[in-house]
């Protein structure tokens, strides 16, 4: 008698859980999602892979950086809390010399470089350590090398800051909403729990516009396609001697500095 | 069986309650934490992993517990650790659920969790790590459960668990290496970035676990008179002494490695962690308690004149496990994050929430521990082997 | 059978629990559609009302998944018209008010959807230029 009952509750339970999958794999294929017609905007900017040159010599003035950051983050609604600055969003921001390209520091610096500051964003490697860790796809590269960010899968492991080696990615330690002033009604906010970066405006490009720094920046900032060897940005970095940030981990940064 | 958990003493109910006590006041500080989202915790840009992901990696290792008493057993028939084996499955099983406990906790949208199998993606280290910990946990219920279920019942143990056992021990051996290679292989943590981290892990695992099985084992005996055996003690002390020389040993290889080198990058964690860098050393008093507990328990447990003297073992366990704690559920994971990726130092410490949620997770697995040894002990009483 | 009576009882309860919902809502008023306030200017949806009643989520849930995914964020409509496949531009553009609008069925349906954790809602901007 007793093993019948036990014999019985095991087929209850199997029963109970195969209706249930099944019911929830029922419902979900009811929606056939129609005819494909989706297709990219015809003013989209193409590239093999999208890269910037920074020219640093153009950025003196305190005026010249807050131009670009708040183009920046006034468009992708940063939020911004002085508050807690330990746990702050940026996408674009400046720091000095030895921390922007720290192993290259000397003690004896051209007073130039020494004093100034440098912009900082997400580097779109090439072989971006972000994306190869992350467990669920939320980053990845684009086609066009643009290292993405799809916020509605994020779990918010923090796996990619752990894998990111140029501090680029910030995390939504609180609900940013009520941080972000005049919400820009074309773009998103985040939501807590998830990570966020630069991403290259890539709903710019789809428009056919230039990234906002780069539109803002009075030409300090070049963007362009690497792989195409006739664009502008090419032609700039045969004719000047660029630096990136940690070429030594082979990441591949795909923003480069002039000096 | 699980009716045995039902009967207890005034004293095991008392623990019981206690530890529910403890998830009930810990969940209403995750309830908040759910609403307010990580804010409440002392981890910042800088330091995106703290506490949390620290007690994951620890209690990794101390999942050992089961393969340092499978092995002797299934491989070289290590006959005085039949009647303990169970004890240390048992506490694998529990182990495994804290780690993945403070997975969950850690994540800013844990409501998506499930999207590490919906999307699975196996180039990243966490997809390998939900497998291996997922199936470590799922081939030690059913092996010791089978395996108790049949000695109740007084049966010789089911055949077709062999290859599940033999297994289980290559399988142990995974989720130590998976976990150190989620560390290891990411460009720019200096700290992280060594090829022996796994055997780290795989040593501290190897002495930590085993060694809070004694401990654990001990209490038990004095609750139930349930006795694993003088000689199994005796020899899981001396493989917890191994594991643990070769542990500081490695550690010592790290702080070679990074001074005689002079590389700066590979020094400032360490410098941070026993001097304080550029004005900052939170952790300084914590590296030298690691260092005095670690370097003291080895001296107790080395001469078996000491070793095998209960008291003095116990000791000796006992601070093995703070160095150990200090060392992996403290240091190593903050370390990663120090200097930052500019070379500048942002200090963590935990927050109460924190500590609190931390607390109903280690309840939890203690809860889940207690019960199953319960029916363990009970079982082992009921056929006479107690 | 052993404990009979006290397995008996225990469906009893189990059955009058899981028959809960029909027992507390009789006697109060049937369900009633709510009302929705529709576009002012404009006379036609992407798809029919009916498909878009029964598939909205859906197509949503589509449309993040091919505009930031794949990139692609053009939309040909049933009657070949061309759309934006963005929920702040396209769908608030018309429907101009999230509470009279999404939240009246979400609300009388007991759906909470989280789009709007991050996605601007035509209200927020109205409030944030006062």
């Amino acid at each position: 008698m007793g093993s019948n009952r036990r014999q019985f509750l095991r087929i209850a339970g199997v029963t109970t859980l195969l209706g249930l999958g099944g019911g929830i794999t029922l419902s979900a294929s009811s929606y056939q999602p129609e005819e494909h017609s989706a297709r990219e905007k015809e003013a989209r900017l193409h590239a093999g892979r999208w890269g910037m040159v920074i020219d640093t010599r153009k950025f003196q003035t305190e005026e010249d950086f807050h131009r670009v950051i708040e183009a920046c983050h006034s468009i992708h609604n940063v939020p911004r809390d002085e508050a807690k600055a330990k746990q702050e969003i940026k996408w674009i921001w400046a720091d000095h010399f030895e921390h922007v390209f720290p192993g290259k520091e000397n003690p004896f610096l051209a007073e130039r470089v020494e004093q100034n500051e440098f912009l900082l964003l997400c580097n779109h490697c090439k072989n971006p350590p972000c994306v190869r860790v992350c467990p669920t796809q939320a980053t990845y590269k684009r086609e066009d090398g643009i290292v993405q960010m799809d916020f509605h899968r994020c779990i918010g492991c923090r796996y990619c800051m752990a894998g990111c080696p140029f501090g680029s990615r910030s995390f939504n330690f609180c609900d940013p909403g009520p941080y972000v002033k005049d919400k820009n009604p074309d773009f998103p906010v985040r939501m807590r729990g998830v990570v966020e970066k630069c991403l290259f405006c890539y709903e710019r490009l789809e428009e056919g516009k230039q990234p906002a720094c780069v539109e803002a920046s009075n030409g300090g900032l070049i963007f362009g396609d690497l792989d195409d060897p006739d664009s502008h940005i090419r032609q700039v970095l045969r004719e000047k001697y660029t630096i990136r940030r940690k070429v030594d981990l082979g990441t591949e940064p795909s923003v480069f500095y002039i000096v | 069986m699980l009716e045995k958990a039902l009967d207890g003493s005034k004293t095991y109910w008392a623990w019981i309650i206690f530890l529910l006590a403890v998830m009930g006041v810990g969940s209403i500080f995750y309830i908040i934490q759910l609403q307010k989202g990580l804010m409440v915790t002392g981890m910042s840009r800088d330091v995106s992993w703290g506490f949390y992901i620290a007690q994951f990696t620890y209690f990794v290792g101390v999942a050992a517990s089961a393969v340092m008493l499978v092995l002797p057993l299934y491989l070289h028939n290590q006959k005085e650790f039949k009647k303990m084996v169970i004890l240390g499955e048992f506490m694998a099983v529990a182990a495994v659920v804290i780690c993945m406990g403070f997975i969950v906790v850690d994540l800013g949208q844990p409501q998506r969790m499930l999207n590490v199998m919906l999307y699975p993606t196996p180039n990243s280290m966490l997809f390998y790590d939900m497998i291996v910990l997922t199936g470590y946990l799922l081939l030690n219920i059913v092996i010791a459960w089978n395996n108790l279920h049949a000695e109740w019942q007084r049966r010789p143990h089911p055949r077709w668990l062999q290859p599940l056992i033999y297994l289980s021990i290559v399988w142990a051996v995974s989720i130590h290496t998976v976990t150190a290679f989620l560390i290891q292989g990411l460009p720019g943590r200096h700290l992280w970035l060594t090829a022996i981290m796994a055997s780290r892990f795989l040593a501290s695992a190897f002495c930590s676990g085993p060694a809070i099985l004694i401990i654990l084992a001990l209490i038990a005996k004095k609750f139930t008179r349930f006795d694993p055996g003088r000689e199994a003690i005796r020899i899981l002390s001396q493989i917890v002494t191994y594991a643990m020389i070769a542990n500081v040993f490695l550690f010592l290889c790290e702080l070679f490695t990074a001074y005689y080198s002079n590389i700066p990058g590979h020094e400032h964690i360490l410098t941070y962690f026993f001097l304080g860098l550029h004005g900052k050393g939170a952790l300084v008093g914590w590296a030298w308690v690691m260092a005095g507990a670690g370097i003291l328990s080895l001296v107790i447990l080395i001469p078996s004149r000491f070793r095998n003297n209960q008291d003095l073992l116990l000791a000796g366990l006992v601070l093995l496990i703070l160095a150990t704690w200090i060392d992996k559920g403290l240091l190593l994971i903050v370390g990663g994050f120090i200097p930052n990726p500019m070379g500048a130092i942002t200090q963590y410490a935990p927050t109460g929430y924190e500590i609190m949620i931390s607390a109903m997770i280690y309840a939890t697995g203690l809860l889940i521990l207690t019960i199953l040894w319960k029916v363990a002990i009970g079982v082992k009483k009921e056929i006479g082997e107690a | 059978m052993y404990d009979a009576g006290k397995i008996l009882i225990g469906l009893v309860i189990f059955l009058l629990l899981l028959t809960f919902p029909f027992w507390y809502s009789l006697g109060q008023a049937s369900y009633e559609s709510p009302e929705l306030q529709l576009p002012e200017d404009s006379q036609e949806c992407i798809r029919d009302t009916e498909w878009m009643r029964k598939n909205h989520m859906q197509l949503l849930d589509d449309w993040r998944d091919t505009v930031v995914r794949e990139g692609k964020s053009v939309y040909t409509g049933s009657e070949g018209k061309q759309y934006d496949m963005s929920l702040q531009k396209t769908c608030m553009d018309c429907h101009t008010s999230k509470k009279k609008f999404c939240d009246r069925c979400h609300n009388s349906a007991s759906v909470e959807p989280y789009c709007w954790d991050c996605h601007v809602a035509p209200e927020e901007v109205a409030n944030g230029q006062q």
